[in-house]
């Protein structure tokens, strides 16, 4: 196992050279000019020559990918025109919100996508089984922006005057105080790399909300997540849904299974410790590829809810022309998406021996 | 990374060339397996409705999309509810079935003309997509060995980016405008087809057919022309069918973000990104293309996938 662990790991490593190839290649090698591209149509060509030199980019390209992996290594991804600040330094802001965000939209995607999957495949043909699916069919073909914008209007419109009524943005009401999780265990004088953790869960304010027992804050945070991962989550859901059922089918249709059936073993018995186990494997593989889809989907959710994540510092990037920050955000989002990619071919090995072997 | 198996957006695996292959009978046999999907006719009425649309928006529109009606009608506002005039809107006021957007243009004449450019956007983008897939996946799986490995690696590379993540950095790079955010989309697509092309070619290449042709002196080209397509073409549909949807989709986000459509054009992520914020005051100009969008999607989807349980012998229901 750990054999496996370890190939998979070095396996990932020319992926993200690849990477980070490849968007140093995009930024400098396709028709475009970066210098029109961060400073617009009008730039001069002495502007341009400056901002060539501030940002290297008069080197030989060889030199210049050395230097940018040389700098990526270091946590360096340049700074961004419009703040003047460390990207890095944005990012390590802004990833929690995302990574909150994505999380809570995965769970809700799983845990309803199974579910339905399962009722589907169990009581296939059935009424519900054909709702689930027309629903499913429906939940795939929502673009993300649209369905969040239509949830925004129901749960802060429509349903206004009612218990449901939800924020349609932010992530905390106007003026909430909250202390970060370092404030609340009195590690103010702590530094070093458990700070910098302390202070990314700090942000993720369920968790930061949960672990310091400041219950307002969860309820808060928690209320204004609902929408944007409801809106994030769907398409993932609907995907989870249908693969969770044709598995299962197929599964269930098995030699073993009808074995299991024969000898009278109980059908929840059958069900889940013959059938789901078996029916994993492919649902795991959409779990992970969908992972792709929340962190695209993650850009608009954001950027319709007013989340400062990832997304949101893309939206405004491209709106400023920071192309610095687009840059650094689509390699740290790719990087992201690889690794989730690893722990998904890692957990393969956990679910079907096979896997490990081969 | 995962295997290296061609899925569709849902993930579901696609027919391999072998099970493609094994179709049996005449063209009409094929025909009727697809139209006793009952997804397939959906998605196929679906579609026909909005090529119709496409086709007829100039009979259909009662206005053309981009006049603003200021000084054309009387007591005509920017933003103005929808008034249809059978269903008891006072004549007074002028009749638009979806209201008027925030520059005073009939939605409704804008939804109908965004049928034909989404349907063009999903069709050029996926088109140019396949053709690209097809070459670099007939060269990498025609020729093997190392050029097969650096080409299939190199896809690999973009696979591992979220789709629109990469597609904004395309277009960031080459600049903000409808075509370039197609070319953005389009490249995005490529690994998709080019992985369906070399499985297909990679299936049939040592075939006593294909080795029998290649002995009779046939051209590497007409090869591929006439031995190897045929076999690669349905799932190449099929995956293109989904792969539409995805397009129309992606490039809708672009322009909701303000980097693909530019006004005038009545596109429909265009439409939606810029009365957004006017969601909470006059909800339908958001819900109209909303809802068009999600059902041009829908119908791709549902082709696509009655396409592909067609094709698919194991998925006999």
């Amino acid at each position: 196992m750990i054999r496996f662990i370890i190939r998979r790991v070095l396996s990932s490593i020319p992926v993200l050279l690849g990477v980070i190839l490849i968007v140093f290649t995009l930024v400098r090698v396709l028709p475009g000019d970066p210098c029109v591209a961060a400073l617009g149509e009008k730039a001069t060509e002495a502007s341009c020559a400056a901002f060539n030199e501030r940002f290297g980019l008069n080197e030989p390209l060889p030199i210049q990918l050395g230097i940018y992996i040389g700098d990526l290594a270091s946590f360096d991804l340049g700074d961004s025109i419009r703040y003047s600040r460390p990207v890095s330094e944005i990012l390590v802001e802004r990833l929690p919100t995302t990574v909150e965000l994505t999380i809570y939209a995965l769970l809700f995607a799983i845990i309803v996508g199974v579910t339905l999957g399962i009722i589907s495949a169990y009581r296939r043909n059935s009424i519900v089984d054909v709702g689930t699916m027309m629903l499913a069919n429906l939940g795939v073909s929502i673009p993300v922006f649209v369905l969040g914008l239509i949830l925004a209007y129901v749960f802060a419109i429509v349903l206004k005057e009612t218990p449901f009524v939800l924020p349609p943005s932010g992530r905390l009401s106007a003026g909430f105080r909250f202390e970060t999780i370092p404030q609340a265990w009195g590690m103010m004088d702590l530094q070093g790399p458990l700070r910098v953790v302390l202070d990314f869960l700090s942000r993720m304010y369920t968790v930061n909300g949960l672990i310091t027992g400041q219950f307002g804050l969860l309820a808060d945070a928690a209320r204004h997540l609902i929408l944007p991962a409801l809106a994030l989550g769907t398409i993932p859901m609907a995907i989870i849904a249908r693969m969770t059922r044709s598995s299962l089918l197929e599964v269930l249709g098995q030699d073993y299974v009808r074995t299991a059936n024969a000898k009278g073993l109980r059908p929840r018995l059958v069900l889940f410790r013959h059938g789901m186990r078996n029916a994993l494997l492919p649902v795991v593989t959409v779990i992970g590829l969908s992972v792709g889809g929340l962190l695209s989907g993650a850009v608009l959710t954001e950027t319709i809810f007013g989340l400062t994540g990832m997304g949101l510092t893309v939206f405004e990037s491209i709106t400023a022309r920071d192309y610095i920050v687009i840059q650094g955000t689509a390699i740290v989002i790719a990087v992201i998406y690889v690794m989730v990619n690893l722990i998904v071919d890692v957990s393969y090995g956990f679910l079907d021996p096979r896997v490990r072997l081969s | 990374m995962s295997e290296a198996v061609a899925v569709d957006s849902t993930g579901t695996p696609l027919p391999s060339v072998g099970q493609a292959r094994s179709r049996a009978g005449s063209k009409q046999a094929t025909l009727r397996r697809v139209l006793r999907q009952r997804s397939a006719i959906v998605g196929l009425t679906i579609l026909l409705f909005l090529l119709a649309t496409a086709v007829l928006a100039e009979v259909i529109a009662p206005h053309p999309p981009n006049l603003a009606m200021i000084g054309i009608e009387d007591g005509v506002r920017a933003r103005s509810a929808p008034c249809i005039h059978l269903l008891g809107c006072p004549e007074s006021q002028p009749q638009h079935l979806l209201g008027t957007d925030g520059n005073v243009r009939d939605q409704f004449s804008r939804l109908v003309f965004g049928a034909r450019i989404s349907l063009l956007i999903g069709f050029v983008t996926v088109g140019g997509a396949i053709f690209v897939g097809v070459v670099i996946g007939s060269i990498a799986g025609y020729l093997g060995g190392r050029v097969d490995n650096v080409l299939m690696r190199i896809m690999d590379m973009f696979l591992a980016f979220p789709a629109l993540v990469l597609a904004i950095v395309i277009v960031s790079v080459l600049g903000r405008s409808l075509v370039n955010a197609m070319i953005a989309v389009s490249i995005v697509a490529i690994p998709i087809y080019a992985r369906v092309m070399r499985s297909s070619v990679l299936s049939v290449r040592e075939q006593d057919y294909v080795v029998a042709a290649r002995a009779l002196g046939d051209s590497p080209l007409s090869i591929l022309v006439r031995r190897v397509m045929p076999n690669a073409i349905t799932p190449l549909i099929v995956q293109g069918t989904l792969g539409i949807g995805s397009a129309v989709l992606e490039v809708a986000a672009l322009s909701f973000l303000g980097i693909a459509a530019a006004q005038p054009l009545a596109e429909w992520g265009l439409m939606i990104g810029a009365e957004r914020n006017q969601l909470f005051t006059a909800p339908w100009l958001v819900l109209a293309p909303g809802v068009a969008l999600s059902l041009t999607v829908l119908g791709f989807n549902l082709l696509g996938d009655g396409l592909r349980d067609a094709f698919d012998p194991r998925l006999g229901r």
